[in-house]
């Protein structure tokens, strides 16, 4: 809100840490306000011109002047004066976090920061880097978005759509940075999937009727729904065939699937819809065996035309041999292997492995999660490749 | 993407003589790039960790001998002459990214301010998330 009142980012930020500050020392003492968000807004207000003002006396008066525009700016609020701007308000800054100027990681702590909430030191943490990048690398994106003139208000209608796109992307990237194992730290990490889950429950809050939202928002729910067993006891990565169905989380479940029936009902079905879709189908299956591969085949078919994604067609691949065979599966990926985006993928060596696996072609299949296993940059994924490898050899 | 960066010599491929040879300016120059590329890792937002290692002379080979108790040996040096000098680890956006840090690091100056083009090896950190399997 102050943001948009000032147009400058950086400095309302500042303004609203400093607010909190004065509430975390005065309210324990004097009690409660009648209205805390009200007295908030105003304290960081009354901070705000201040900082403006300081910042006016270094600067060009006459520039900022012109900008600034009416007087009205410079009175504060009423503390009940009703915040009906606070929906747009969170929505444009997302927005601006995640603008396609900002290298993808900038965009990522910054969303983290200025809507999420985290300290510096905690995003620092959940990336494993010191503090003092992770502040380097905020200060850098504030200074990009300064810089760059973008202005705080709602994207135009007709850039609308790829803008809700990136930041739609920003928060999945958050989701599965949740998933890095740690080096025994866990505790102290910030839980990022958790955190992108929160920040897309809001966002699906102020956009009910996006289904796009909705789909990630579901896609996450039913993702995260497995977590519990996708790791064994000492970290080690289960595969979805082999994961005690059990340990998911039905709630979470069912709360995904219900809203990703209702977004495709709606429509326009997009990406993050489809990809929800075919994770609830898998959350659904009380087995392996009895997992509905067709209409999984079939999802990956329209996701696969809607996107043209490598991996996707990959996947589509793997779900063709759970339809119709192993044979038609390694075709299938056969056509794919042309693709230059794929040569290097340790993923194509990976479905290959599991088809020839499929096939009873043991050798094959070991030298294929060998291969897979030298490519990966993921240590779990890594080390689950080479175990694969190494049961198909020793006849287990 | 996290990379580690080496700063790995070995006498056979370094066509410059060792740093306990150059004069003071040359050496102040060295360090003071070393310094530079350090504080623009951080001001870039790329810098995780980086130090600069002990020379051949102080570094140890351990390897557990019966029941585990170490058997300590001078470096590996004498065979290989090869020697770790030091390293980075960075988080940066893509690979071609971390071979341009690495490539800049390659210029620090040596003897007659020249850039030494020494080797630096670039190995990604297996620090990905996993994917569903």
């Amino acid at each position: 809100m102050l943001a948009r009142r000032f147009g400058d980012f950086a400095t309302a930020e500042d303004a609203v840490q400093e607010a909190l500050l004065a509430a975390a020392t005065q309210w324990p003492a004097e009690g409660l306000p009648d209205n805390p968000r009200g007295w908030l807004v105003q304290v960081a207000y009354r901070r705000m011109i201040e900082l403006v003002r300081g910042e006016a006396a270094r600067r060009d008066r006459e520039d900022r002047a012109a900008r600034r525009g009416g007087d009205d700016r410079r009175t504060a609020p009423a503390a009940d004066e009703p915040l009906t701007a606070d929906r747009d308000d969170t929505l444009v800054l997302l927005f601006l976090c995640c603008h396609p100027t900002l290298s993808t990681p900038s965009a990522i702590a910054l969303t983290l920061r200025a809507v999420g909430g985290l300290s510096t030191a905690e995003i620092a943490r959940a990336f494993l880097v010191p503090e003092a990048t992770m502040a380097q690398r905020i200060s850098r994106a504030k200074q990009r978005i300064r810089s760059s003139g973008l202005p705080f208000r709602m994207p135009a209608e007709d850039e609308r759509q790829a803008r809700l796109a990136a930041v739609l992307h920003v928060l999945y990237l958050i989701f599965t940075e949740g998933h890095t194992a740690s080096l025994g730290d866990d505790l102290r990490r910030v839980d990022l999937s958790e955190e992108a889950i929160r920040l897309t429950r809001a966002m699906h809050a102020l956009l009910p009727d996006d289904s796009e939202v909705a789909g990630l928002l579901a896609l996450m729910l039913l993702t995260e729904a497995r977590a519990a067993a996708r790791t064994g006891a000492s970290g080690e990565l289960i595969s979805l065939a082999e994961q005690d169905r059990s340990r998911w989380d039905a709630a979470a479940i069912a709360e995904g699937t219900a809203l990703v029936t209702r977004a495709m009902a709606r429509g326009p079905v997009g990406p993050y819809q489809l990809q929800a879709a075919i994770a609830a189908l898998h959350d659904e299956a009380p087995t392996a065996e009895r997992t509905d591969w067709p209409q999984i085949l079939a999802l990956y078919g329209v996701l696969d035309r809607l996107t043209g994604s490598p991996v996707v067609s990959l996947n589509r691949a793997v779900a063709t041999a759970m339809v119709h065979g192993p044979a038609a599966g390694l075709a299938a990926l056969e056509a794919l292997a042309a693709d230059p985006r794929l040569t290097e993928h340790h993923r194509l060596d990976a479905a290959r492995a599991h088809l020839h696996e499929m096939a009873g072609d043991r050798d094959a299949a070991a030298r294929h999660y060998r291969a897979a296993a030298g490519r990966t940059t993921s240590r779990p994924e890594h080390d689950y490749l080479l175990m694969r490898a190494a049961r198909l050899a020793s006849g287990g | 993407m996290k990379y580690m960066l080496l700063m790995q010599f070995s006498a056979a491929g370094t066509d410059f003589p060792s740093i306990d040879t150059w004069t003071p300016e040359e050496i102040r120059a060295h360090i003071g790039f070393m310094g530079d590329v350090n504080a623009k890792l951080v001001a870039d937002g790329e810098f995780v960790q980086g130090e600069g290692l002990g020379g051949p002379q102080q570094a140890r080979i351990v390897r557990a001998g019966e029941n585990g108790a170490p058997v300590v040996t001078e470096g590996p040096f004498a065979e290989t002459k090869e020697f770790l000098a030091g390293w980075w680890i960075v988080d940066c956006e893509t690979p071609q990214r971390a071979v341009e840090i690495a490539a800049h690091i390659s210029t620090a100056p040596g003897p007659g301010g020249r850039p030494l083009n020494m080797p630096i090896e670039v190995h990604p950190v297996m620090s990905a998330p996993p994917q569903e399997l």
